[in-house]
Formats: C-alpha cells, structure tokens, sequence
C-alpha cells in the first residue's frame, strides 16, 4: 500500500521537528528515511504510524485519508528500536498478541492463532523458541520477534525505527539481508529509519535524507551518491573534503586550481564551494595534465587494504584526505612531510544562491569539466 | 582455595567485618527477642495454650483484625496503585506537595493520626456527622478501625509501585495500541502484569503493618471486647494484668500467622516473577 505524505509540519514546544514535509512512498518498496540525529525522520515515522498527530498536512495510505484515524485502527505494522517486547509474555503470547487482543467477532479462533503464530516464528527462523521469555533471547532474536509480532495483524505496511541501531555489527549485516530478503518475499511496502547511509544504501530501493525537519533529498542510491542535490546530501554520504572558493564568469578558482564550468549567470563574483571524495584524490610525484596542486603529507594511517593520507595545501593552507590503495601507497614511496601534487578530480561544485532571500542559504549544484 | 578467594576479592574489602556485623545486628535485634517468645509462651502447657487461644475474646480480636487488616490493604491495593499512577504518569502544579504528603502516615505519630480521625469520623465530627445522617456508625466500630488501617498502609503500595511505573517503558503501550489494542486491554493485559509484583509486595507490606498497628486503632476503635478489639490491644491488656504467657501465646500465633503470610507472598512472587528469572 502507497503512502502519501502532504505537507506535514509537526512543532514541539520549543522546536520544530518537521517542516512542510511532503513524501511519496510507492507500493511496495523498501524505503530508508536517512538523517543525523534530530532530523525529523522519527517523527515524520511516528506520524504515519498515528502515534503522533502533525499539526498541519495530511498523511494518505493508498488514497485515503488517515490524518485523523487512531493508531488503533490505521493497521500499521511498527517495530521499535528498542523491541518493546512484552517482558512477561512469552514469545508464543507477544506474537499473538495483536490477534487475541481483538474483538469477539473478528477474533481467529485459538487454532487459527497458533497456526498463524507458528507460520510466523517459522518465518523469522525462531520455531522452537514459542515458550521463551523475550530476556532469554539475543538482542537480534527479539528483533526479529518484534516484526513477526507486527506482521502477525497483517498490516498494510511495516514501520521500523532505527531497526539495527541496537544490534552489533555481525549481527545487523545478518539482519540487514534477512530483511531484504523478507521483503523480497512478502512484497510488502517497508518505511525504516536510520541514522548510517551505509545501511540505507545496502537495503533500500529509494532513500530519503533527511535534515533539520526537512526532506533534503529523494532518490535511489545511486542517485544520491553520485548526484547529490546539495552539500549536506553529498557530506552526509561519506567522507568528504570541502574546498573553498569563489566563482566568476562561469570559472571557479580554488586556491591556485580554476576549473570551467556551466555556470551561466553573470552576477559578479560568488562563494562556491568544491566538495570532494577523499578516493577521488590522485596523488603523483610530478605535475601532468589537469588540476594539480601541492599539498604536504601530515600524517599517513594504514587502514588495511588503504591507506589515509591526511594532506596541507601548500597554496590555501586547507587540510583535506586522500584515499589509496595500498599498492598504490608502496608505488609512491611518500612519507610524512614529504610534499606531493594532488590532482583535484570529479569536485562538485555549489554556488551559494545568488538570490539568498531564504534564512537558509540555498546551494546550487553546477556541472563542471575535467 | 584460599589464594582463589583472595584473587576474586572486590576492590572493597571487608565482607567478613560486614556480614558478622549483620548477624549480630539480626541477632540481637530480630532472631533473639523473637525466640524468647517462642521460650515464654512454652512455660505454658499445651492445653493452658489452646485454651488461651480459643478464649472467645481472643478468636473475635483475631477476626477482627485480619477481617479489617485484609479490606484495609485491598483498599490501599487499589488505591495507591491509582496515586502512584497518578504521580508518576502526570505532571501538575503541586505534584511535589501530594508526593510529600504520601509519606505523612509514616513520618506522623500514629496516635496523632487517630485522635485526628477519630475526632472527624465520630458521630460529631466533620465526616462523622454526614455518615450518621446515613445511619452509618464510623468511629468505635469496626468500620473505623478499617479507615484508620488504611491510612496508615497508604505508603506502602504507592511507595513500591511508584518507582516501577516511573521506570515503565512507553513504547510498550504504543506497541500495543500499534497492534490493536483498547486501552483498556493494554491496561489489563500489558500494564497489570508488570505492576502486580510491586503491588503484591506492597499488600503484603500494608496488611503486616495493619495487623500489628496499635497507636491509631486504640483511639477510634472503642475497644469493646468481642467487637472492637484488635490483637495488639488484646496482648497490651493481658500485659497489664501480668498475664505474660497469655500475652506472650497471643503474639506467637501472629507470629507464626505472620510468617506463613510472607511465605505465602513470597511464593506468588516468585510465579510472577518468572518471566524476568533469566536476565
């Protein structure tokens, strides 16, 4: 089922946490709303699950209008970070639960329950651990009760805050595919939260970043790491190296690097900014053909199959980081305080709006040659 | 073994000093005085023994107080569950003052606190004179003893349910109503469960201290044998006659009572408590 959020604007008492937010979310996909901490993303989540109410907007489940439904009727599956099991259910009970919690009439019948329930512990792997207490299990094994628990109604769609955050690594990227592939196999609309891009990149067919109470961004993985819409998207993706500088008829200059780009308007000199990933940067011994500029080694730190060089430009004094492999790194024989020319390679540019009427500024990406 | 001892000691040493302080503090404050009654009531034989119990005086007091004892404590079940929910779940002007005046039957004299009831509830009193209207009698039966059990038992429940729903986990309640849930079936089904525990032991708690309470009951109760009297006024009465091995029979039947009480709350829970056994 289709979600549809329209211009959702949610203030606590002294902050506000969403801002005019409006979303699609198509049937069907598995969709990562991506952010810092405080982003929103939670909210925009609790919203749609009806434990919040917006103050202003609408939120639509497949045409329909849901803004006002109690949570108790939307028929949302929701998984909490924190599992929120029933400590003194058994796992057999907290799955159940949904069903037996219903009125007479709509009520399964005892038999049904439990095949339904065994269905579902089969599902998640876990058969044979029903009469188990939720503190007997590992952290992942009450995650993975949690959603069976919330798939045992049968939602419309599933919900989860923060999935993994609890779990360790092992046993997220476990978790992580199993996810995948209960996705694959229900076909059901997924809505998850979280805080690593790493995680939203591996999972989801479309990512939302999300930033200050603000949809930043909408598109497939691919999209936002390779075509950033703004400076925040392009940081919050991975590590990055920020470049200052201004621009002129069309023509950036960054220290003593001047790159050409599309940049057509004639309004005089501006801020730009050239942002960078550190596995972009060339480093050679002399200068070729392109953008190069020296830089000083700071610091060299063998990361296993890379090495991170922590690097000073000699022409603007700004510190950035450069990514090798380390075949590469044995090739260049550099060592700490040695000097080096760096190309600058595949920098996105954003020109702070000329038309900076919005208290935030606005940043345009421009398309620039190398 | 003696080198493995001392390779696990803690970074604070001391449990020899600690633990033998505890058993003589036990000792002396607890298991002693409490086996010279045991000591004192077998100077009496067996059959000067069940004819102390059996006295007819002595039969009714016990009934009267476990009878209102028991209602005093299911009162306080209910209720202190519902001050402790209201304390810990809501925030309002005054909330500091109503938790503070919780603690009042503990911290005031109990005497003080039955001369102040028995002076409202009696048939002149504020409270007392309404009741009289209804042709209800509060003050000198036994329905007085029961209000004065209650107020004093009041801390109890809310003192041992209060931390626990301060601690409670909101998402649970979410979960449910994510699930389907009324709220009245979250209360009953999600809730309930985690804070019975809590309000067993506060029941517990409430009932022991009701049974053995004195100062307040003696003012409002009247003490009429065979209807207002309490145990405890019964075993002060026979003191006073220096009838020690009648008094001394009395208080090892509630001593005995007493023991198979926390027995019996400590095995219910353990029941309850089995979901939580394995963290």
């Amino acid at each position: 089922m289709s979600i549809e959020v329209v211009n959702i604007t949610k203030s606590y008492k002294n902050f506000t946490a969403l801002k005019e937010v409006s979303l699609h979310i198509p049937e069907g996909e598995l969709v990562a709303l991506l952010g810092p901490s405080g982003s929103g993303k939670t909210t925009l989540l609790r919203l749609i699950a009806g434990l919040e109410q917006p103050d202003t907007g609408a939120i639509l489940f497949h045409g329909e209008d849901n803004t006002n439904r109690d949570v108790r009727e939307r028929q949302v599956g929701f998984v909490f970070q924190h599992y929120a099991l029933f400590r003194h259910m058994t796992i057999f009970d907290n799955i159940a639960f949904g069903l037996s919690v219903r009125s007479r009439k709509t009520r399964p019948s005892k038999q049904e329950i439990k095949e339904r329930v065994h269905l579902l512990l089969r599902l998640v792997q876990l058969d044979g651990l029903a009469h188990r207490y939720p503190s007997q299990l590992s952290g992942g094994q009450r995650q993975r009760v949690a959603l069976a628990r919330a798939l045992a109604v049968e939602p419309k769609f599933l919900l989860l805050d923060e999935p993994f955050g609890a779990l360790d690594t092992k046993v997220r990227q476990e978790l992580r595919r199993w996810l995948r592939h209960l996705h694959e196999k229900l076909g059901l609309t997924i809505l998850f939260v979280t805080h690593d891009q790493e995680e939203a990149m591996e999972l989801a067919d479309q990512v939302v970043v999300m930033n200050e109470g603000r949809v930043e961004q909408v598109g497939s993985p691919e999209e936002i790491y390779h075509l950033p819409a703004n400076p925040f998207v392009y940081s919050f993706l991975g590590r990055v190296n920020l470049f200052r500088g201004r621009i002129r008829d069309g023509k950036v200059r960054l220290g003593e690097a001047e790159f050409e780009t599309e940049w057509e308007h004639n309004s005089g000199e501006l801020p730009a900014v050239g942002y960078m990933r550190p596995h972009d940067v060339e480093i050679a011994l002399a200068p070729g053909d392109g953008h190069f500029v020296q830089a000083r080694i700071q610091h060299i730190s063998p990361l296993g199959p890379i090495v991170r060089l922590d690097l000073r430009r000699l022409d603007t004094d700004e510190l950035f980081e450069a990514e090798l492999s380390h075949q590469r790194f044995s090739e260049l024989h550099v060592e700490e305080k040695s000097t080096v020319f760096v190309k600058l390679n595949n920098l996105s540019f954003y020109v702070e709006s000329p038309a900076a009427t919005t208290p935030r500024p606005t940043f345009l990406p421009i398309q620039a040659s190398f | 073994m003696k080198s493995k001892s001392s390779r696990n000691r803690g970074f604070l040493p001391g449990f020899g000093l600690t633990m033998g302080y505890t058993v003589i503090y036990l000792s002396l404050l607890v298991l002693i005085p409490l086996s010279v009654l045991f000591l004192k009531a077998s100077t009496m034989s067996w059959g000067e023994f069940v004819g102390t119990i059996l006295d007819d005086r002595v039969l009714a007091s016990i009934r009267v107080s476990v009878v209102t004892s028991f209602l005093a404590a299911c009162m306080n079940a209910v209720f202190g569950v519902l001050v402790a929910w209201v304390l810990a779940r809501y925030q309002f002007v005054g909330k500091r003052f109503i938790d503070g005046i919780v603690d009042l039957p503990f911290a005031l004299p109990t005497a003080v606190g039955g001369i102040a009831l028995t002076s409202i509830y009696a048939e002149n009193g504020w409270i007392g004179q309404y009741a009289a209207e209804w042709g209800i009698k509060i003050a000198y039966t036994p329905l007085g003893i029961w209000v004065a059990l209650t107020f004093i038992g009041l801390p109890f429940v809310v003192r041992t349910v209060q931390p626990v729903l301060q601690d409670w986990d909101l998402q649970m309640e979410e979960a449910a109503a994510t699930l389907g849930a009324t709220r009245w079936n979250t209360f009953i089904r999600v809730i309930l469960p985690h804070l019975l525990p809590a309000v067993i032991t506060g029941f517990a708690l409430a009932f022991a201290r009701a049974l053995g309470e004195y100062g307040s009951v003696v003012f409002i109760s009247g003490n009429m044998p065979l209807k207002t009297e309490i145990v405890p006024l019964l075993i002060m009465t026979k003191l006073e006659q220096f009838d020690y091995a009648g008094a001394t029979a009395i208080a090892t039947v509630m001593l005995v009572a007493s023991f198979i009480m926390l027995l019996i709350i400590n095995y219910l829970q353990w029941r309850i408590n089995k979901f939580d056994a394995a963290r």
